[in-house]
C-alpha cells in the first residue's frame, strides 16, 4: 500500500493513530521524507482528512489511512473533498463496530458507509483489495481514479489483508500508469474552475499558480462561488453523479474466476474473495459448477458483472462479513432472475472455504 | 483615486455578487478592511496568499477577496491551512474564524496548530456569538449574558481566545478591537510577518444578534463600549487584576522564537534522506 502509494506519487500523507491501520502511518513516516515528502500526524482524524485536502489544493498528492472510528470521523470532510472535487485517496482497514468494535480483528462493515456515510446526495468511488498486490495496485488505481475524476476515492481492505504477508514483485521498469489531475491551459481571466464539460471533469488550477478561484463547501457555480441559485445547483448536483457515471466502465472492475459455465456464482471481495476462491476449487473438483465473480470496485455498483454472470448462472451466494450489506445490491439488480443466498458472519473471525463450501451445498 | 478605492479595486472580487452578507453596521468589514492594509503594506503578491476560513459569518470573508481561497468545514479551517502550508511552503497561510469556529467545534485543532507552531495566521474574530445562525451562545458568550439559546442567562465562563492562544505556545498573540482599526493592521501585519503560529484576536460586536438579545444598543454604541473598555497591554501590566476584570487587553501580548513546523521538517528530510542511502 506505501510502495503503491509512493508509485502513485503521493507526497503527503495525514493521519491518526488506528488499530489496524497504524502501519501505514509508520511506514510512511519514515518513507516520505526521504522522497522529500510530507507525513504529519495530526490530533484527530478530522483534522486528518482536512490537511490532506488542503494539500491537495496545493498541488500535492494525498492521503490518509485509517479504521472504523476514525473513517466516522472523517465523513464530514469526506463530503467536502467530494462537493469541492479534490483529488485524494482514503484507506479504510475494516475492523469489527458499531463504535470501538472489534480493533484486533476482520470486518466488512463499512461498505455501506463507505458509499453514504457522509450526508446528501453523493456519487462515491469506493474499491476493495484482496491480496498484497491488489493493496499496491489498487492503491495506484485509486490516486489515479482520484486525479482523474477530482474525487476522493476510498479504498477498502480488512484486517486480513492489511496484515498479511505475500510474495510479490516489484519492478522499477514495470510500466504502471500514474495519471496526474488535468491542469488549465487557458489565462486564468479565463479559467472556470467548475465548468461544465463534456467529460463532467473541470479542470483543477493548484494554489499559487496564479489562478486565484474560490474553494468552497457550499453548493456553488461554476465560478465556485456560492449559489442558491435552482438552475445553478440543479446542474451542479448532476455533474457530480454524470462525472462518475459518465464513466462506470474505466472505474468498475472486477474478476471473473470460472464464471463461464457456472451454475453456482460466488459473488465476494476483499479477504473472503479469497476464502471463496478455494471453495470453488474444491467444488469443481466435486463435479459442482461453481464460478467466482470478484468485486473490486464495491462502488459504483458493478451491475453489468453481475448481468453477466447472470447468463449462466440460476444461484448466486453472497458470502460478507457483516449482515449483507453488498447482498442487498445484489438482489437488487437480480430483480429476480436467480436465486440470491447471502452468508453472513459478524463475530470477528473470517469466513472460511469449508463455510462457503457447505453454504454451497446447501443451497444448490 | 483616494488610497481606498484603488485597494478596493486590487483585492476585491468584481466577479462576486455583491451585496456581501454581513448586516449593515457589522465588524466584520473592518477586519477585513484591516487585513487588505496590511497584505498591501507587507506587498505580498495575491497569487502567495492562501486565506482560509470555517463557517459562519466570518467564513464568508474570502469569498469577496481575490486571493486563492478556501471556505472549509466548521472549525477545520486550521486543519486544511496546515495541509495547505506543509505541501507547499512558499505560499502565506491565513486563516479567518469565528469564535464558533475556533474555540468550540474546532478547539481541539486550534489548540494543536498553536502546538506544532504551524507557520499560518490566525485571524479569529470573537463576537461573542452565533450571529449566523441566530445568536445562540458560543464559548465566549460572557457569564450572565443573554442569547437565543441561554434566554434566562449563560452559566458558563468564557473562554479567552488570546489566552488559551497563549497557553498553547502561539508565538504571536495579539488583540485587538474593531474600533481601534489601526491597531488591527499593525497587529496583522506583524502576525502575518512572524514566521510559525501566530494570532490575531478582533473583538467585535454583533449588534443584531448579541447587542439586540442583550440590550447593549447600536453597532456605534457597542464600538464605543469596546474603546471604552480596552488597555493597552502596556498599561494593563501595571494595573491590578481587580482593575482589568471588565477591561479587555489590547496590542501584542506575546512575541517570542520557537521553532518551525516546516523548518524542523525540513532537518528530517535531510535525516531520511540520509537514513534512506545508508540501507
Amino acid at each position: 500500500m506505501v510502495e503503491g502509494a509512493l508509485r502513485a506519487g503521493c507526497r503527503f500523507f495525514a493521519g491518526y493513530p488506528i488499530t489496524p491501520a497504524t502501519e501505514i502511518s509508520e511506514i510512511l513516516s519514515v518513507k516520505l521524507p526521504q522522497a522529500a515528502g510530507t507525513f504529519i500526524q495530526m490530533e484527530d482524524e478530522i483534522a486528518s482528512l482536512g490537511a490532506v485536502i488542503g494539500a491537495s489544493l496545493a498541488g500535492v498528492k494525498s492521503m490518509t489511512a485509517t479504521s472504523g472510528p476514525g473513517f466516522s470521523l472523517m465523513q464530514e470532510n469526506l463530503g467536502f473533498a467530494i462537493i469541492a472535487e479534490v483529488p485524494c485517496v482514503i484507506v479504510n482497514v475494516m475492523r469489527g463496530g458499531p463504535s470501538t468494535g472489534l480493533p484486533t480483528f476482520p470486518s466488512q462493515s463499512d461498505v455501506m458507509q463507505a458509499r453514504w456515510g457522509t450526508h446528501g446526495d453523493h456519487p462515491a468511488v469506493v474499491l476493495s483489495a484482496s491480496t498484497v498486490r491488489e493493496c499496491y495496485d489498487l492503491t495506484i488505481k485509486s490516486f489515479n481514479f482520484s486525479e482523474k475524476f477530482r474525487t476522493p476515492v476510498v479504498l477498502l481492505i480488512d484486517e486480513v489483508v492489511a496484515h498479511m504477508r505475500e510474495k510479490m514483485v516489484l519492478s522499477d521498469e514495470e510500466e504502471i500508469e500514474t495519471f496526474n489531475r488535468v491542469k488549465p491551459t487557458v489565462p486564468p481571466e479565463w479559467y472556470i474552475p467548475f465548468e461544465d464539460t463534456p467529460s463532467g471533469i473541470p479542470a483543477m488550477a493548484n494554489f499559487g499558480e496564479g489562478y486565484r478561484y474560490h474553494v468552497t463547501g457550499l453548493t456553488h457555480d461554476v465560478r465556485g462561488f456560492p449559489t442558491s441559485r435552482s438552475d445553478e445547483i440543479g446542474p451542479f448536483i448532476a455533474r457530480l453523479h454524470r462525472k462518475i457515471s459518465q464513466h462506470f466502465s474505466e472505474i468498475q472492475m472486477a474478476d471473473f474466476f470460472q464464471t463461464e459455465d457456472a451454475d453456482i456464482t460466488i459473488v465476494a471481495y476483499g479477504c473472503v474473495a479469497r476464502s471463496a476462491k478455494r471453495a470453488v476449487i474444491e467444488a469443481r473438483e466435486k463435479g459442482i459448477k461453481v464460478g467466482l465473480l470478484k468485486l473490486v470496485t464495491l462502488w459504483p455498483f458493478m451491475r453489468s458483472a453481475i448481468e453477466k454472470v447472470l447468463q449462466t448462472s440460476k444461484i448466486l451466494l453472497v458470502p460478507e462479513m457483516n449482515m449483507g450489506q453488498l447482498s442487498r445490491e445484489v438482489k437488487r439488480v437480480n430483480r429476480g432472475v436467480a436465486k440470491v443466498y447471502a452468508l453472513n458472519k459478524v463475530d470477528g473471525t473470517i469466513i472460511t472455504p469449508e463455510e462457503i463450501s457447505n453454504r454451497i451445498l446447501e443451497v444448490s | 483615486m483616494p488610497e481606498v478605492t484603488k485597494l478596493i479595486h486590487k483585492y476585491l472580487r468584481h466577479d462576486k455578487k455583491f451585496p456581501h452578507v454581513w448586516c449593515p453596521g457589522c465588524g466584520i468589514g473592518i477586519m477585513l478592511g484591516a487585513l487588505i492594509r496590511a497584505i498591501d503594506r507587507i506587498g505580498f503578491e495575491k497569487d502567495e496568499i492562501v486565506l482560509v476560513s470555517g463557517i459562519g459569518c466570518s467564513g464568508r470573508l474570502p469569498v469577496y477577496v481575490d486571493f486563492n481561497t478556501l471556505h472549509t468545514t466548521h472549525g477545520r479551517a486550521l486543519t486544511f491551512a496546515t495541509g495547505v502550508k506543509l505541501a507547499k511552503p512558499s505560499l502565506k497561510v491565513i486563516v479567518i474564524m469565528g469564535d464558533g469556529d475556533a474555540v468550540a467545534i474546532g478547539g481541539n485543532h486550534f489548540i494543536h496548530a498553536a502546538r506544532r507552531n504551524i507557520d499560518v495566521t490566525s485571524i479569529i474574530l470573537n463576537n461573542s456569538i452565533y450571529g449566523m445562525t441566530g445568536g445562540q451562545s458560543s464559548p465566549t458568550t460572557p457569564y450572565g449574558m443573554r442569547s437565543s439559546t441561554t434566554t434566562y442567562s449563560s452559566i458558563e465562563q468564557a473562554f479567552k481566545i488570546s489566552e488559551l492562544a497563549v497557553t498553547a505556545g502561539a508565538v504571536f498573540v495579539g488583540r485587538g478591537t474593531v474600533y481601534h482599526a489601526k491597531l488591527l493592521d499593525n497587529l496583522i501585519e506583524k502576525a502575518v510577518l512572524k514566521p510559525g503560529f501566530s494570532m490575531v484576536e478582533v473583538i467585535a460586536h454583533c449588534h443584531t444578534q448579541y447587542g439586540r438579545q442583550n440590550r447593549l444598543g447600536t453597532a456605534v454604541e457597542m464600538m464605543e463600549w469596546q474603546r471604552d473598555h480596552a488597555v493597552e497591554a502596556k498599561k494593563a501590566a501595571t494595573m491590578k487584576s481587580e482593575e482589568l476584570k471588565d477591561k479587555i487587553v489590547i496590542g501584542v501580548l506575546v512575541d517570542k522564537e520557537l521553532p518551525v513546523y516546516q523548518d524542523e521538517y525540513e532537518k528530517i528530510r535531510e535525516r531520511a534522506k540520509g537514513a534512506g542511502a545508508q540501507k
